[in-house]
């Protein structure tokens, strides 16, 4: 008991820090996905996210005398939306305005957007002589608990409750605000039909194309911000693209995983955040670490071929998903 | 009529266009990703000219320059060779950078363990034949759950990679490592190495040749035809009396098959060794490559050249402007959003408000 | 208030390409008054009413809402003005809820008051009559549920202007003298309904006054009291048709084909065949009638091997040859065997041709196998496609020409012409003259009839009670999967195979 249940403690505060980034790019897919866009971009626009968002809170932190940690916070988010926002809207552009296939766009997109977090991330460590290091203060502020500590030394549920940083409890707000969004909202109502059939909200007078727009375009906001959250928690504020890349085509594979529900999403997210760092924390003999590594992907394959195996109408993929709708096609 | 409610903008598909026209459209856009590539070194405070300048003379200025473009455009061009029957099946490969993975790592199996056992030229038979066998059966466990239940085979052929990466990581610092701790695996032993030609490893030769077989393979052949038609409407396959299940995973197997050949190609005539980073993303830019050459086995050979070119070239700034190469990345993106784009204006004609006119771009 | 039309249109007309849909049309509806909007299928009805509820948007022309000049560039637009338009193809969420699907697109506030949105909608199905529940999926209705669906949600918008597109094409008789009642509330309730069709009794029945298009052009509007089936004919057709259709006797009849007992699931495992025994006979016209759904798709796949087969025997008797069971083989040794198949679906493409190729390409789908080796021989199909090109008068400039470019009646030309050029001894159409004008659909009844004159067993399953009745020489009835009747073609009326279909192994349908 007692060395056991603290390791399973431990390893839930720190699967739910590994699955916070996950969370957020899940769900940023869902709603893209909800909207019939399948933007494989994820990895690229998470890439843009995290270089973006760190080097708003670095130059926040560089140019101002007496850095707020709120302020900060609130830099990387929006720095880390825009940039995903962005990185959406040459998706959305290509495949709605101009109908290019989703699949190779969004692949074009992931290429893309590597290739700017990277370069971001290169150009400013060149700039700024060698290191871009962020004060531990504010680090402080990204990595800690926002509760006060006699909460989060409360006896078991302290450390998961209100032991994890900031960015887990707005991911989980907007979890339960995006299932209420979906559910039980007007838009929400045609957001949906637009993703499983655009004719259909298109005859009942929903501008499809305007969803489709603010759908992929937030969508990719919030997994971009996924991205900030990896560099500026799990990668303690430096740029580590290694550590980044995969995260994005994982959080593709949990939207299947969790079928397109938010609130699924979060224990999903936190169930892969902890196959991710099982390998640290629960070592089997004779499973070399590296093969350990690889269980999060061979997991998602399994769940694959179980979601294939289910046909319930309510577990399936947004029916017009991947496909680009033109109104007048004959 | 009420002129001034009619909508701004309207589109309709358009009935095909003359040849010229289109490569007019082609051509404007490949010249668009010029100029947005040209305002991103702007913005970056160097001279476009000189930045492309430095490109063009850095992978194709010299003898050597070239030899290091035509190698990275290679295993480029193999790979998209192997996706495009898939692609034109509509069956979403983006598992091929594990495809190479896994030819790569069975060819460095004969390359590390057999190569006294097995003699020179033969060696390297053995260990394309063990890559193509590896990378076809890599590409069949999607498939074959893709015929039997309809699993989503793009995230499963993604999820692949990720889990052949895994296992050569673990040969790397495990089982085949080198030297104890050095975390890499020896290099190949002469016997195992693909011979130069022209001073390039001779897998531009194969990949040349493969282009001219793909080719007639797509076009002239049964399994080319049931390819096609099951690309158009899978139903109608079904009508015609074809297996589509077999078919696909023949495809697959197929295209897997030359993916680990590549890997292979890679493994022994460029990097003399496996690594894990042995596909470097060949897999997911070779999708771009396919798509954009429409599946044209010999348009491919043009895109992945232009890569190539911006790969090697990007390596050049970075020694002699400062700029990081994932610059490569970057402008490969906007030349491929580009060119995705303009398709569009091919495809569609968009009617201005009270025009009525066609107004091609 | 009097002089003023619910609508009127001038001089709409929309083009698509080089086709013409509709030419410079003038059409006027009053409220209190159903409207039949008559036509043959591809007349340009639909397209006409869709440039009404917002879908398209005509090239010239003006349209008139309550004597207003009008723009309707999108169905919002349509529904500010009262029109509502019940399309052919329902346009319904599948996962939706009834209720859910009534308020899709409705600017009523962010917040979604489901219960308060049944209340409304049960209120609109009891001033009417529908029998709706608001809670139910749509995946789990009926065609005709769906269909209620469809008109309760362009009530609950409010509109006073209803368009249906051919209503009653997925409907039993009963089911149709339903809406029918319901339609007459809604006119008598001051609403201007518009009926699109081509079946006369319906409109002789129903309608107020008929508007007839021919062609994409607006032929003239007339009082049904004032008016008969043969003149309404004659304005449709521009020329009067009796249905003569030839229908020569073959002297040496063999039987071809005998079906017992079959029966087959669908992959939700609903029953779609049930114990269907009959024979089909070479020189003979075998139709196959039945309201849509009744399983004559599953008949003809489970025939061509395409579907799983549970229970009962396919014997086929190929000329001079022994009787095999066809259960178990695959499509390909069918096809081989002799029994060919011509499908022609909804979107006519999708089974059986291949959009993007050209004629020679289609031709290939019954030949690519044929010869050894790994290449695929070109030159048989393309002499093929040559001569259906020619035989048939395919419009086409060049036989690579992808047939998805060609119109509706040349693909179905080149898809029938496959078939017949296999030289089966069983020939199955499906819907062969699906959306064809009067002349080409008797190019494919002649084929057809020559076909069976050469000893072939020819299985036609088909829309138009009046084709069956003249081109067949026996019609089996179809009723929810089951064989509700096996009559003489030249022996029957209407009526009576018009009451088999409702009728299920001889009781009622509900």
């Amino acid at each position: 008991m007692s060395g056991f249940f603290p390791a399973f403690l431990a390893l839930i505060v720190a699967a739910i820090q590994n699955g916070t980034p996950l969370l957020f790019g899940t769900m940023g897919e869902i709603l893209t996905e909800k909207s019939g866009n399948l933007n494989l971009g994820v990895e690229g626009i998470m890439f843009m996210g995290g270089a973006l968002g760190l080097a708003g809170v670095f130059y926040y932190e560089k140019s101002a005398a007496n850095p707020s940690g709120v302020l900060a916070v609130v830099i990387a988010l929006l720095c880390a939306f825009l940039a995903g926002a962005l990185a959406s809207l040459i998706f959305s552009f290509l495949t709605i305005s101009l109908r290019a296939n989703q699949n190779v766009t969004g692949l074009a997109l992931s290429i893309f957007g590597t290739g700017v977090g990277q370069f971001i991330g290169e150009y400013m460590r060149v700039r700024e002589g060698g290191y871009i290091a962020i004060s531990n203060a504010l680090k402080g502020v990204f990595q800690n608990s926002p509760f006060p500590a006699a909460m989060q030394q409360l006896p078991v549920v302290g450390p998961v409750l209100f032991g994890s940083s900031i960015f887990f409890y707005i991911s989980l707000a907007l979890a339960i605000g995006m299932y209420f969004f979906l559910n039980r909202s007007r838009k929400g109502l045609y957001l949906r039909s637009v993703g499983e059939s655009p004719a259909t909200a298109d005859a009942a007078g929903i501008n499809v194309i305007r969803y489709k727009y603010v759908a992929t375009v937030i969508g990719g906001g919030i997994s971009a911000i996924g991205g900030m959250v990896y560099i500026m928690t799990i990668a303690g504020c430096v740029w580590n693209h290694e550590g980044l890349s995969g995260v994005g085509w994982l959080a593709v594979a949990l939207v299947i995983f969790c079928m397109w529900r938010p609130l699924n999403a979060i224990w999903g997210s936190v169930l892969f955040g902890a196959l991710m760092i099982l390998y640290l924390r629960l070592t089997i003999p004779f499973l070399p670490t590296q093969l350990y590594k690889i269980l999060p992907y061979v997991v998602t394959v399994l769940v694959l071929i179980v979601s294939s195996l289910r046909n319930k109408k309510e577990n399936q993929p947004p029916a017009s998903l991947g496909l680009s709708y033109f109104r007048e096609e004959r | 009529m009420n002129k001034q409610h009619e909508p701004l903008i309207r589109l309709a598909k358009r009935d095909g266009m003359s040849a010229k026209k289109v490569w007019a459209i082609r051509l404007s856009s490949f010249l668009v990703a010029i100029l947005m590539g040209a305002l991103i070194f702007l913005l970056m405070g160097n001279n476009p000219i000189s930045a492309y300048g430095a490109i063009l003379t850095g992978s194709l200025g010299k003898k050597t320059a070239i030899r290091q473009t035509v190698k990275i455009a290679v295993p480029l061009l193999g790979t998209a060779l192997a996706i495009a029957p898939c692609f034109k099946m509509r069956f979403w490969n983006i598992g091929a950078e594990g495809q190479i993975t896994a030819g790569a790592m069975a060819a460095s199996y004969f390359a590390l363990f057999w190569v006294d056992k097995i003699p020179g030229p033969m060696l390297l038979v053995v260990m394309g034949l063990a890559g193509a066998l590896a990378g076809a059966l890599w590409a069949l466990i999607p498939a074959f759950f893709r015929a039997k239940w309809g699993t989503n085979e793009t995230l499963f052929t993604l999820m692949m990679n990720y889990i052949i990466i895994g296992i050569v990581r673990w040969l790397k610092g495990g089982p085949w490592e080198g030297r104890p701790g050095s975390q890499i695996i020896p290099n190949f032993d002469k016997a195992a190495v693909l011979p130069k030609v022209f001073g390039v490893h001779c897998g531009w030769i194969i990949v040349l040749m493969l282009v001219v077989l793909i080719y007639v393979y797509m076009n002239y052949t049964k399994h080319g035809y049931e390819i096609s038609v099951i690309g158009d409407s899978v139903n109608t396959a079904r009508y015609a009396g074809m297996n589509v299940g077999r078919i696909m995973m023949r495809t697959m197997c197929l295209s897997g098959g030359i993916c680990g050949l590549v890997g292979f190609m890679v493994a022994s005539g460029a990097n003399m060794t496996l690594s894990d980073t042995v596909a470097a993303g060949a897999g997911f830019t070779a999708i771009t490559v396919a798509w954009l050459a429409q599946l044209n086995p010999f348009a491919m050979i043009v895109i992945s050249l232009l890569l190539g070119v911006l790969q090697k070239g990007a390596d050049t700034l970075q020694t002699r402007m400062a700029v990081p190469t994932s610059i490569s990345d970057i402008i490969t993106g906007i030349f491929l959003f580009c060119m995705l784009g303009c398709e569009f204006f091919i495809n569609y004609k968009i009617i201005f408000r009270s025009k009525h006119k066609e107004v091609s771009q | 208030m009097e002089n003023v039309h619910a609508i009127e249109l001038r001089h709409i007309t929309k083009r698509f390409g080089q086709v013409v849909a509709n030419d410079s049309i003038d059409l006027v509806l009053n409220r209190g008054e159903i409207l039949s909007l008559l036509g043959e299928n591809g007349s340009g009805k639909t397209t006409l009413m869709n440039m009404l509820s917002g879908i398209y948007y005509p090239d010239e022309g003006e349209i008139l809402v309550g004597g207003e000049s009008v723009s309707i560039t999108s169905p919002k637009d349509a529904f500010r003005y009262g029109i509502g338009m019940i399309h052919q193809h329902f346009k319904l969420v599948d996962v939706f809820t009834a209720a859910e699907n009534i308020v899709l697109g409705l600017d009523e506030g962010g917040r979604l008051d489901m219960k308060q949105i049944n209340a409304k909608v049960k209120a609109i199905c009891d001033k009417y009559g529908f029998d709706i529940d608001p809670t139910q999926k749509i995946y789990d209705m009926s065609v005709s549920q769906k269909q209620t669906v469809e008109i309760i949600k362009v009530l609950y918008r409010g509109a006073d202007i209803l368009i249906l597109d051919e209503p009653t094409a997925v409907l039993t008789p009963q089911e149709t003298q339903n809406l029918f009642s319901v339609l007459r509330n809604m006119r008598d309730d001051g609403k201007a309904i518009v009926i699109i069709t081509h079946k006369l009794h319906e409109v002789m029945e129903l309608s107020d006054k008929v508007a007839v298009l021919r062609k994409g052009k607006y032929i003239g509007t007339v009082n049904t009291a004032e008016t008969d089936p043969q003149a309404l004919t004659e304005m449709m057709v521009g020329h009067a048709v009796t249905l003569n259709i030839d229908r020569p006797t073959y002297d040496d009849p063999q039987p071809r084909l005998h079906l017992s007992g079959v029966t087959c699931y669908d992959a939700e495992g609903v029953k779609r065949l049930d114990n269907v025994s009959f024979t089909a006979v070479g020189g003979e016209i075998l139709g196959i009638a039945g309201v849509a759904g009744s399983g004559q798709r599953e008949l003809l796949e489970c025939i061509a091997g395409l579907q799983h087969v549970s229970g009962g025997t396919i014997l086929y008797t190929p000329e001079g040859m022994d009787a095999t069971d066809l259960v178990g083989k695959t499509p390909l040794e069918i096809r081989r065997a002799g029994v060919a198949m011509a499908f022609v679906p909804e979107d006519r493409l999708g089974m059986g041709l291949v959009g993007s190729m050209g004629m020679t390409g289609n031709m290939m789908l019954r030949s690519w196998q044929n010869g050894k080796g790994l290449l695929v021989n070109r030159k048989a199909p393309h002499d093929l496609a040559d001569q259906v090109w020619h035989d048939l008068q395919v419009v086409t400039p060049n036989t690579e020409f992808p047939v998805r470019r060609m119109s509706g009646g040349n693909v179905q030309k080149v898809l029938v012409g496959r078939e017949i050029a296999s030289a089966p001894s069983v020939l199955m159409t499906a819907y062969a003259v699906r959306g064809l004008d009067i002349n080409t659909s008797y190019t494919i009844y002649n084929l057809l009839t020559e076909q069976k004159m050469k000893g072939v067993a020819v299985v036609y399953v088909g829309e138009d009670l009046d084709v069956l009745l003249e081109l067949c020489d026996r019609i089996l009835v179809l009723c929810g999967g089951q064989v509700s009747g096996i009559v003489d073609a030249r022996n029957t009326t209407k009526e009576e195979v018009g009451l088999l279909m409702t009728r299920v192994g001889g009781k009622e349908a509900e």
